[in-house]
């Protein structure tokens, strides 16, 4: 990688979902630091592009990631279908490895198969492909507190080397007791971004990284910071901070212990 | 459709590979077990499993991890460890790390349960009034799908960018393709690819509820064919574009079905775009393959989807094979082992049957050898498909 960083690929669109933070359209002027932010509790998600079979099986993490990234596709050019996909999760859904582990002390044992099929890491991945009928590559990924960056490098190179349009989904959910004491996720958080080879009339920012040693950014106030370190996913939001207030500038996303993404944005 | 394949790639040479399964520890174990025709698949108890199967269960590595790693001590990082050991493979990474720097060396690991197995055993010592799992279990260094990953990393001692994948039985197939990509990029100058899933009663019991697991040994292809076998096993592969390497990554195909959850497309579609996107990433047509290993699992929906997808691309001729009769179906190591054994081919002239294929089905059309060949193998294929549609065909070759 030469000192500017890899190829430069372009954001095409955003998606959010956080408490306090219902659609990326709204989370805006509180990334701007134009409203206050209100830590208001998710409502549940009912996924639009799923099929009814689907959704009567789709579990709360599923709905989640399908939350961010239905919000991204409201104000991307590039239709769903022709999207290659990089899903990132630590845990994906714990809840399931909760009923599974629970099921399996008890006799007879009894799997719910539907909860089975679920318990794929890549579980909101399938269903996404099934709902917008993108047969494109698609990975899921996982790498701890480091998800979100991991996941968002994986995805560049989806763009620059395999050429193809990549939708991120970076999510967690909250898992339950007694998981929530080894794995406290504390809020359920999806951040999801179109990238694309070639810049278009949506573009937001243009977008390069390169490999440092170097801190996490962090957020501007308090609240903010604590839903950046509250959820794997949230470790995105400093991108998302500089994606609202349209400003070009490099923020560092962790990728290990000392280790970052700095990514480097330029407003288009 | 979309994205105008600008994907085409250069041989990746691969300097160095392992792989430990119920077949035995190691490359030459696989070389002799494939050639003596002897299953690895056993029927024998594995922890409180009361389902009638027959396991691949890997001998001997299931002894706790020396001091310095103990905090990591689980079956699937114990699996890890010990085939690490194998082939020198240690040595050769150790290699490559002091000739590009420890922060130059990726590492992509594929798993689709990780260290599940010791969250099972946490919940049956958890302390139900108190709804309190025991001190010991480690989530981040056990359960977690990314802890492989990172255990790998740090046995061997390497920095560079690191990520595990999972996407269910396609997971250690998508690492190389990952791992060429970070390569590409720029991101590191070298990589450490591999797979490792382990026995859990999660599998078993969860492959059972959709009446996907058989108690019969499995028979890949067999007009009676009724499911899989679950194995477990761990290969790792090291990619080192500035190697000399016997064989080379050509090509891979990355797909979904976009069909259903559990199930393939009957026709096999995403599967027939899986390898013909990895023929045209190494810029190949049909007639360059040898041999494919099929993902060959052992169930009627399986098997008929992939032979129709075989014949789609490669008409009824090109011999193919399932090495699922000889090491289970090893879910997310399976791709690696596959691989492994795709590499072997190339490197020993050989072609294994279709182990445990009595009666082969009449309706698959494709050419799935029921006797094992010796012939020259320029160019293997390697098929993995996982739940959730996830698709991934690999294309090896000898050296140019």
């Amino acid at each position: 990688m030469n000192e500017a960083g890899s190829k430069e690929i372009f954001v095409e669109a955003v998606g959010l979902a956080a408490p306090g933070f219902a659609n990326w359209q709204s989370a805006v002027s509180v990334l701007r630091n134009e409203r206050p932010y209100v830590a208001t509790a998710l409502p549940p998600h009912a996924p639009v592009l799923l099929p009814p079979n689907e959704r009567r099986r789709a579990s709360p993490t599923v709905r989640l990631a399908f939350q961010a990234g239905e919000d991204a596709m409201q104000s991307s050019s590039i239709a769903a279908a022709n999207l290659a996909t990089v899903f990132a999760s630590s845990d994906a859904d714990l809840n399931i490895i909760h009923r599974i582990c629970t099921a399996l002390t008890v006799t007879p044992r009894m799997i719910s198969p539907t909860d089975f099929h679920n318990s794929v890491h890549n579980a909101a991945a399938g269903y996404w492909s099934i709902a917008v009928g993108a047969r494109a590559p698609s990975s899921t990924i996982s790498a701890h507190d480091y998800s979100f960056a991991v996941g968002l490098a994986e995805a560049c190179g989806c763009v620059v080397i395999d050429g193809c349009d990549t939708l991120l989904v970076a999510f967690d959910l909250p898992p339950p007791e007694p998981l929530y004491q080894k794995r406290p996720i504390a809020q359920p958080v999806a951040v999801a971004l179109v990238l694309s080879r070639l810049s278009t009339a949506n573009t937001l920012a243009g977008l390069r990284y390169r490999r440092v040693r170097a801190s996490p950014s962090t957020m501007s106030t308090p609240d903010l910071e604590t839903v950046r370190l509250a959820n794997p996913a949230g470790r995105g939001l400093p991108l998302l901070e500089l994606l609202a207030q349209r400003r070009d500038g490099e923020v560092v996303l962790p990728v290990g212990e000392n280790a970052g993404l700095a990514v480097r944005l330029r407003m288009v | 459709m979309q994205n105008p394949a600008p994907n085409l790639m250069k041989p990746l040479p691969i300097s160095r590979y392992t792989v430990t399964s119920a077949l035995g520890a190691g490359v030459q174990a696989h070389a002799q077990a494939l050639r003596s025709e002897c299953s690895g698949l056993r029927q024998l108890a594995f922890d409180t499993n009361t389902l009638p199967c027959w396991l691949g269960e890997v001998a001997d590595f299931d002894k706790p991890l020396p001091a310095e790693r103990s905090q990591w001590d689980c079956r699937n990082n114990r699996l890890a460890e010990f085939a690490l050991a194998q082939d020198d493979f240690v040595a050769a990474a150790a290699r490559c790390r002091d000739r590009y720097g420890a922060d130059r060396i990726g590492v992509f690991v594929g798993t689709s349960t990780s260290g599940v197995q010791q969250t099972e055993l946490a919940y049956r010592e958890r302390d139900v009034a108190a709804n309190r799992l025991p001190a010991w279990f480690d989530h981040r260094t056990t359960q977690n799908i990314f802890s492989i990953a990172d255990f790998v990393a740090l046995r061997l001692g390497v920095s560079g960018p690191r990520l595990a994948i999972s996407t269910a039985c396609s997971s250690s197939a998508k690492v190389f393709a990952a791992a060429r990509r970070a390569i590409e990029m720029g991101d590191c100058d070298a990589a450490i690819v591999g797979g490792v899933d382990s026995l859990c009663l999660t599998t078993l019991y969860g492959f059972n509820s959709l009446q996907l697991l058989s108690a019969d040994i499995c028979r890949p292809a067999d007009a009676k064919r009724n499911g899989i076998s679950i194995g477990e096993a761990a290969g790792f592969a090291l990619l080192d574009p500035g190697a000399d390497a016997a064989v080379h990554l050509l090509g891979y195909g990355e797909t979904s079905d976009a069909y259903h959850m559990s199930s393939p497309d009957p026709d096999g579609l995403g599967a027939v775009a899986a390898m013909r996107a990895a023929l045209a990433c190494a810029g190949l047509d049909a007639a360059a393959v040898d041999y494919v290993n099929l993902h060959g699992t052992g169930t009627m929906a399986n098997d008929s989807a992939e032979s129709r997808a075989m014949c789609t691309v490669f008409g009824e001729s090109l011999p193919c094979s399932s090495t699922k009769g000889w090491t289970g179906h090893t879910l997310g190591a399976a791709g690696i082992v596959e691989a492994a054994i795709s590499m072997l081919c190339i490197e020993q002239g050989f072609m294994p049957r279709s182990l445990n294929t009595r009666e082969k089905d009449a309706a698959l059309a494709a050419n799935i050898l029921l006797e094992s060949r010796t012939a020259k193998v320029r160019r293997t294929l390697s098929n993995s498909f996982g739940f959730g549609g996830s698709n991934c065909t690999l294309l090896f070759g000898a050296a140019a």
